[in-house]
Parts: C-alpha cells; structure tokens; sequence
C-alpha cells in the first residue's frame, strides 16, 4: 500500500501539492516512485520560472526512463530542493518529505480545490 | 495478444512488473533494476530467456549451411562447444546475432532473439536454396517448445549443482555442470528430463544458461531459485539485464544492430571468419575489414553529473567546429559505476577512446568521454570460483 499523506493535495500526473499560506512545495507521490524505482537523476525549474497548472517543468529520471514533472497548479518558481539534486534516491526515500522538489508561488490559490484529495487519489491508484 | 513465456505465473507471484517487449509479456524488474543489476555483479541473479527463440539445425550438410549463412567459422567448434555469430545478408548488414552451440558434429542449436525469430527463419529459409551444399540437413524451429533461462553472477558455481546434479550425457562429458569451461554446452538430466546447460550469458559475468523443454521451465526455475537463495540469487528482470550488458559493450539487437549496420561497424569483426571460405556478406565484410569503416560503435562515459544518456540522443563533436556526428544506440546510468554510460556510432576518425564528445540531452550538450570496451569490467573470479 502506498503512503497517501491526507494533509496533501494530488494532481492526476501523480504529484503532490503541500500548500502553507500562499506558497505550494511540490514533489512525487509514494505510489510514483514506487513505480519509478531507482530515482538516479532529477533536474528542476530554475527560480522565478513562471508555471503554468499542468506545464511540464521537472524530469525525474529512473534507470530504465526519464518522466516528465507536472506543475500541478501555477505560480512562480520560488526555490528548489539542492538536497535532491545532490541526492536523488532521496525522491525514492521520502517522497514527501526531504524528497520534496520545488516550492511556487501560488498564482491562483483557487486551483488547488480542483486537485484531488488523499481519498479521491487512493482511488485513481486503485489503492480506494 | 503478447505472448507469455511459462514462467509468467512465477513472474506475477513474485511481483514481477510485467512489460511489452519483442511482443512478450515479460518482467522489467521485480524490485529494483538496480538492486537486482549488483545482484548480479556481487552474488546472483536468475533471468527467465524462455522468450528467445531456438532453432535445430541437423544432418551431414548443417555445418556447410552453418558456415554460408553465419559469419564465424562452426568448424572451430568441437561437440559440446558454442560460439557467438551473426547472421547478415548480402550486404553484410545483420539480421541478427546468436549462439550457435555444436551439441555433436552434425547437430547444432542456434539461439536467436525473441524479436527475431520470423525474420531469422525466413531468411534462413530463402538461404536453403542458395547454399553451395543444399541438402543434408534439416532445420526446425523450437522455440516454442522450448524455455530457458540464465543464471549469472559470481556465486552461481557455489549453487548450480545442486539444482542440477550429476554429470552430463552429451555434449561436453563432465561430471558436474560447474565443470564446463565457458562456452562450453552439455546435455544434463534434470528430474528424469534432458536439458541443456551451456556456461555463458549476457551479463559479463560468470554464468550458465539452461536450455529446456517448455514443460519443465518452472521447475528448473524454482529449483535454481531455492538452492541459490542462501547465496543471494535474485530473480532478476530484463531491465537489469539491460544495464548489465550494456556495462559490457554487448550490442542488442534494434539498438548496435541492425540491417543497415555491419558487424565491422559494429566492432564484432572478431566474430566474422573471412578464412573460412565464401560465406553471405563475406564482400563487404573484406571490403571493410580491409580498408575500414566509415562509422563505429563506441563506447562512452558521461564525464560531469548529468541525466543519463538514453537512445536516440544526439552525440556531437567538441570544440570550435563540434557538430553532430551520430546518435546513443543504447544507454542508462550504471549501477556499477554510478554514471551515466552508453554506446552509439560515430565517424571512425572520431571513434578512439579518450575523444571528448557530448551527448545531447534535452537540448543542452553534456560531456561525456568515448572509453575502451568494455565499460566495467568484472573483477577477476576468485579463487574458489576457479576451483569449482
């Protein structure tokens, strides 16, 4: 069974959203790096990069593949994890916590209620 | 419909991830490429190959057809002995590498790739007529009685022959399997049922594959799998068998090789026996042999951290003038060295290991270093693997 925090939101792509005031750190769910396995390579957006909801923006690369990250809502790139770039087991290790990837600034806080939440994820992954 | 090789019951009960490959329903993985790829280099792992394909060629004129559709000479094989080889036509572009074992002197077993088998045996077929010494032998497709698989890693001479005890009864005469030196094949009785042992592999390391009838793959399966546990065997899927491979240079099919591309090329001209006589391909192999070629596979390492290398990725020249020059064929991050590896064809002037070229990765060029095959090497065996 995969780790589906409830105080997260979920985007389709299989990202994850914390959201504290206006600011939203995003990562990849428990369920995707357990598919992934074996996180060797991650590359992010640069600071002040402005996203768009559903724009490709990050890569996470497996051994066998190369997945493309998902902004799960917009906003502008506010900072990224070094920590993931130095060591990108860590997306395999803790996937919402020290695995995190990057943290935006919410352009429309509106968006985040259309993202899933834990139940409505736990579903999609067929773990409902 | 994919098709399933007879351990896709084993596969799902132990958590195999099953994908498409070559048309089969096989397992990428079953925990980890990368846990089960040092598996492999450090104790064991176990591969279900029963997706390869198996031809029988038999009779007094099987080693004249042999050696005019194959490029390495059978001739050098004694009974019980096998040798890689490859399969080209007239232009000496490939249709395919495989292993040819000799199991007695008119009685030979070629193993193909799965993605290969129709084209392999159609082109076997229209070469019927056209070989000097057309009868006398007889060539069957078993691939689909026949399963196989391999087990590779360090540890395996320390479990095999419990799994599979006694001597051979054909082929290479030895009391154990672990007595057959590498390349060498014999016919050993597993549970009443002959099978087929012959060390090699596709892994660089040491290693047997097992060659037997579909019905008993499961057994040979879990039997190998319950004596190697206590040594560290893993069930191993063919995303670490990719991996390791490619650490060792070894081309795979639709990657290093193709119709278009030439053994030479390639850098298998070890394995082309232009003084056997005349054989399909041989002008254009003499030809390149002779006065070269105009593009290489090489092997190279990514030099600074950097995504790892994947096919199809631009591979371009440095310096004032870099250019592209050619494309990844094949590559990952290795699990070995912890960097990102991989092959591809560049010009021949550009080919020496030690040039500094860059592969393009999402539009940004990343250095990276062409290097001398393979790209790990396995430490030598130890002592008790020796003994054994």
């Amino acid at each position: 069974m995969s780790n589906v925090p409830s105080d997260l939101r979920y985007a389709k792509s299989h990202e994850w959203l914390r959201v504290q005031g206006d600011t939203g750190t995003v990562g990849i769910t428990d369920h995707a790096q357990h598919e992934l396995t074996d996180v060797v390579f991650v590359e992010l957006p640069a600071a002040g990069r402005a996203l768009k909801a559903g724009e490709a923006c990050a890569v996470v690369e497996s051994v066998k593949t190369a997945s493309d990250i998902y902004a799960p809502v917009g906003g502008v790139v506010t900072a990224v994890n070094p920590a993931v770039v130095a060591n990108p087991a860590l997306v395999n290790t803790a996937p919402h916590g020290e695995g995190w990837l990057f943290q935006l600034k919410l352009a429309a806080p509106a968006e985040v209620p259309a993202l899933l939440d834990a139940a409505a994820y736990r579903q999609l992954i067929g773990e409902g | 419909m994919l098709k399933r090789t007879s351990l896709f019951a084993a596969h799902q009960l132990l958590g195999g991830r099953l994908v498409e490959f070559g048309g089969w329903e096989m397992p990428v993985q079953y925990t980890s490429i990368t846990e089960e790829h040092l598996a492999v280099r450090q104790a064991a792992g176990l591969f279900d190959i029963a997706h390869m394909g198996e031809f029988s060629v038999t009779g007094p004129g099987a080693t004249a057809f042999l050696n005019h559709t194959l490029t390495n000479n059978v001739n050098r094989l004694d009974a019980g002995q096998g040798q890689y080889t490859l399969l080209c036509n007239e232009r000496g572009g490939v249709v395919d590498d495989l292993y040819a074992y000799r199991l007695a002197a008119d009685d030979y077993l070629l193993i193909v790739n799965a993605s290969r088998i129709e084209a392999d045996w159609d082109w076997l077929q229209g070469q019927v007529d056209l070989c000097p010494a057309h009868d006398g032998f007889q060539l069957s497709d078993r691939s689909e009685e026949t399963g196989a698989v391999a087990v590779q890693g360090p540890r395996v001479a320390a479990f095999i022959n419990q799994a599979v005890p006694g001597g051979s009864i054909s082929g290479t005469m030895v009391p154990h399997v672990t007595d057959l030196k590498k390349n060498q094949i014999g016919g050993f009785v597993f549970q009443g049922i002959p099978i087929y042992i012959g060390r090699t592999g596709y892994t660089g390391e040491d290693g047997f594959e097992l060659v037997v009838p579909a019905t008993v793959t499961e057994a040979v399966w879990n039997a190998l799998l319950a004596a190697g546990r206590p040594f560290g065997l893993k069930p191993a899927g063919l995303g670490a068998r990719d991996t390791l491979r490619t650490e060792m240079c070894y081309p795979l099919y639709g990657h290093e090789l193709d119709e278009e591309t030439t053994p030479i090329e390639a850098g298998l001209g070890h394995f082309v026996a232009l003084d056997k006589g005349d054989f399909v391909g041989r002008a254009t192999l003499a030809e390149q042999k002779a006065g070269g070629v105009r593009q290489r596979c090489v092997a190279f390492r990514m030099t600074d951290k950097s995504a790892p290398p994947r096919p199809h990725y631009p591979i371009w020249s440095t310096g004032a003038t870099a250019a592209a020059i050619g494309e990844v064929t094949s590559g990952t991050q290795s699990p070995s060295l912890g960097a990102g590896v991989g092959m591809g064809y560049v010009p021949a002037d550009l080919a020496r290991p030690g040039t500094e070229i860059a592969v393009e990765i999402r539009g940004r060029r990343a250095p990276a270093v062409i290097v001398a095959k393979p790209i790990y090497r396995p430490p030598a065996p130890t002592v008790a693997a020796k003994v054994s």
